[in-house]
């Protein structure tokens, strides 16, 4: 199968408008995660990473007016733009656009604020996105749960595997909506910290919002270091639709097929950059289908606790994070580490190091079952 | 039997969409969970929103959820001796 | 000589393309009534969404309680698959594929009434289009690909570019893809298998045309 080459990239998220202010903010070890009181909600703190409204309809008015897009929307826009203005000779007529979200507009269900009612269909959102931009191929909508953004990269490779497609713009976005506070809350599931993945102490997730995009290509840039996607997999567990499986079968099972469609070992995979939602059962699954892979010495970290949970946009984010890491030999620690609180050892990043890696792994689980596995290469001159 | 060991199972049985079933059907010493009623870890959730509903139960800790919804009479034991309504 | 040779490569792999694989088998479920290839196999003087799941729930034998837990997405997906899967048994990586226009927004308006009083686990977990291909992973046991995709209108376009292209990588043996919507009691339902077992050659159009022939019919 085709490479994927990952090309330029943006994350707008409450640690910056750009991958690098993101990068830096990680770098230093800052999250975005800030206590909330919502009583008519739940009596219980937790924490969230929002980002302001202020700062972001700052932003946008260099480029279109606030008042007549979402808060979903100008994340996606603002992100999509500054991949467009680092490509200036990009068709839009000839380039795919690629959106994963798991719920898009849904906080417009409780207050459509103005917006008519279709603005909460997915399709819609693809539509708003694609006319500010003039794409004119009908936009690809993936909404697959919590493994959707990376889920789009796998799409995108695949599509362009069969060249019906050549370059595409990936973009995943969520926001956090009272409504999906309101549902992990009845689920228990929320952190009354700050959420603290693979550690003892772990009680729940914290929930974030950004979006993130990646302009894609089959084709080999001329550019010296490069990353690319080179092997891809997803997996369902056929367990239960809210629990993962105890054994983790489907993250192996996706895990294997990506490491064998890259025609490599285990052993070779240099950093491993986990979903790690910090609930109890995920985190356990991870490291049970982390031990069966033989990946426990590979040096892992999950960025929750940077972001909290970006639900759709998470898998992306994580991926970009690690293109990165990979171009700049720099590992990130995974913050809010203390204990071990998984059965199985692993190797968890507990402060920033340089390391050269060839090749990387990232791995995404979610409701429905769903699991998936990417396998990045770094070809360095 | 007592009346609030029926009108439990009446609204387990609506609560859960456990389809078919009698509130007849539901023995008060049968497990819930497993091999019993077969219920899963959602309906252990909506249990909890049922306590609180109906009872004005507010359980915090989901492990508590393990020990009361171990059968029907350990379900009603526990509402006797804590409901508020 | 060599252009000849050329041609015949080029008309050999033209051939071979477009036929390599097949639309083994289909449902339809709309209106009331669920066809198939053989012709129509239930139909529900019902149409209503949950008397009509009911009714095909009995009539198809499904003795499958957890049935009756699931949304009404859930429900059709089930069905749909079950009608299908009866007769062509799945393998462990049979994939799934599946789009709708609605996502899961008719749950989702349920779970969103639910937080003005107690907000219902129950309801929230079905608040994601692809939990249904969760519940038909757990039904037939297939530990596969999943891909749910959102489009405005049924998309053969990206059906059959994405089935080929997992069929192709050999990322799956065979897909069931298809079209899975329901908004406001609505539901409009079309799931196909796709190997490359000889039937119906798998296209945009034949896609097209068996998706639209109950769409053409005249309505009473």
């Amino acid at each position: 199968m085709k490479k994927l080459y990952l090309l330029d990239d943006a994350i707008i998220s409450p640690l910056g408008f750009s991958t690098e202010e993101n990068i830096q903010s990680i770098r230093e070890g800052d999250s975005g995660l800030k206590l909330q009181q919502r009583p008519e909600i739940t009596e219980n703190p937790f924490f969230t990473g929002i980002i302001d409204e202020t700062l972001l309809n700052q932003a946008f008015s260099e480029i279109g007016s606030s008042e007549k897009f979402t808060k979903l929307e100008k994340l996606i826009i603002l992100a999509v733009k500054l991949i467009l203005d680092k490509n200036k000779n990009l068709d839009p007529t000839k380039t795919a656009l690629i959106i994963a979200t798991t719920k898009g507009n849904i906080d417009l269900l409780k207050e459509p604020g103005g917006f008519p009612e279709n603005r909460l269909k997915l399709s819609e959102l693809g539509k708003v996105v694609a006319n500010f931009f003039g794409f004119t191929q009908t936009p690809i909508i993936v909404s697959n749960a919590c493994i959707s953004g990376g889920l789009g990269l796998a799409v995108a490779r695949r599509l362009g595997n069969s060249e019906k497609i050549k370059n595409a713009i990936v973009v995943g976005a969520d926001l956090v909506s009272d409504f999906v506070i309101s549902g992990f809350n009845s689920f228990q599931a929320l952190s009354t910290k700050a959420c603290k993945p693979f550690s003892k102490d772990r009680d729940g997730i914290s929930l974030g919002e950004a979006s993130a995009a990646i302009l894609v290509s089959t084709e080999k840039p001329e550019i010296s270091n490069v990353i690319s996607l080179i092997g891809d997999a997803s997996a369902n567990d056929a367990n239960h639709i809210s629990g993962p499986s105890r054994t983790g079968e489907g993250l192996y099972k996706s895990i294997q097929n990506a490491l064998k469609e890259a025609s490599i070992f285990a052993e070779e995979i240099g950093f491993l950059s986990a979903h790690g939602t910090a609930t109890v059962y995920n985190d356990e699954m991870e490291s049970m289908a982390f031990h069966r892979s033989g990946l426990q010495e590979t040096p892992l970290h999950s960025l929750k606790a940077y972001y909290g949970h970006t639900l759709g946009a998470s898998a992306l984010i994580e991926s970009i994070i690690t293109k990165h890491s990979m171009l700049n030999n720099e590992l990130f620690a995974s913050k809010n580490f203390g204990e071990l609180g998984v059965s199985k050892p692993l190797n968890v990043i507990r402060e920033n190091q340089k390391k050269e890696i060839n090749y990387a792994l990232k791995t995404a689980s979610g409701f429905g079952g769903c699991n998936l596995a990417l396998v990045f290469k770094a070809e360095k001159k | 039997m007592t009346n609030l060991h029926t009108e439990l199972k009446e609204s387990i049985i609506e609560q859960l969409n456990l389809e078919d079933m009698d509130p007849a059907d539901i023995s008060n010493d049968e497990p819930l969970f497993g091999d019993g009623l077969g219920l899963d870890s959602i309906d252990a959730l909506e249990l909890i929103v049922l306590l609180e509903k109906d009872y004005g139960i507010k359980l915090t800790d989901p492990s508590q959820g393990k020990e009361i919804f171990v059968s029907i009479d350990r379900m009603a034991t526990y509402i006797e001796e804590n409901r508020t309504k | 000589m060599v252009a000849a040779t050329w041609l015949w490569f080029l008309k050999r792999k033209r051939n071979k393309m477009p036929n390599q694989f097949h639309i083994q088998d289909w449902v339809r479920v709309k209106n009331g009534e669920i066809f198939n290839s053989e012709g129509l196999v239930f139909e529900s003087s019902e149409d209503k969404l949950n008397p009509f799941l009911k009714a095909a729930y009995d009539c198809f034998k499904l003795e499958y309680p957890k049935f009756h837990k699931m949304d009404g997405l859930s429900k059709l997906g089930i069905l749909a698959s079950e009608i299908i899967f009866r007769k062509n048994k799945p393998t462990e990586d049979t994939a799934l594929v599946i789009s709708n226009n609605a996502s899961s927004l008719e749950i989702d308006r349920q779970f969103q009434e639910s937080t003005e009083t107690f907000a219902s686990p129950s309801l929230f977990v079905y608040t994601l289009p692809n939990i249904v291909l969760g519940e038909i992973s757990i039904k037939y046991k297939v530990q596969s690909e999943n891909g749910f995709f959102i489009s405005e209108r049924f998309n053969a376009q990206l059906l059959k570019n994405y089935t080929e292209s997992l069929l192709l990588s050999k990322k799956a043996p065979e897909v069931l893809c298809g079209w899975l919507d329901l908004q406001n009691g609505e539901y409009d339902v079309f799931l196909c298998l796709v190997s490359k077992e000889r039937n119906i050659p798998f296209s945009e159009e034949n896609l097209r045309k068996l998706y639209c022939a109950e769409n053409d019919k005249p309505t009473h």
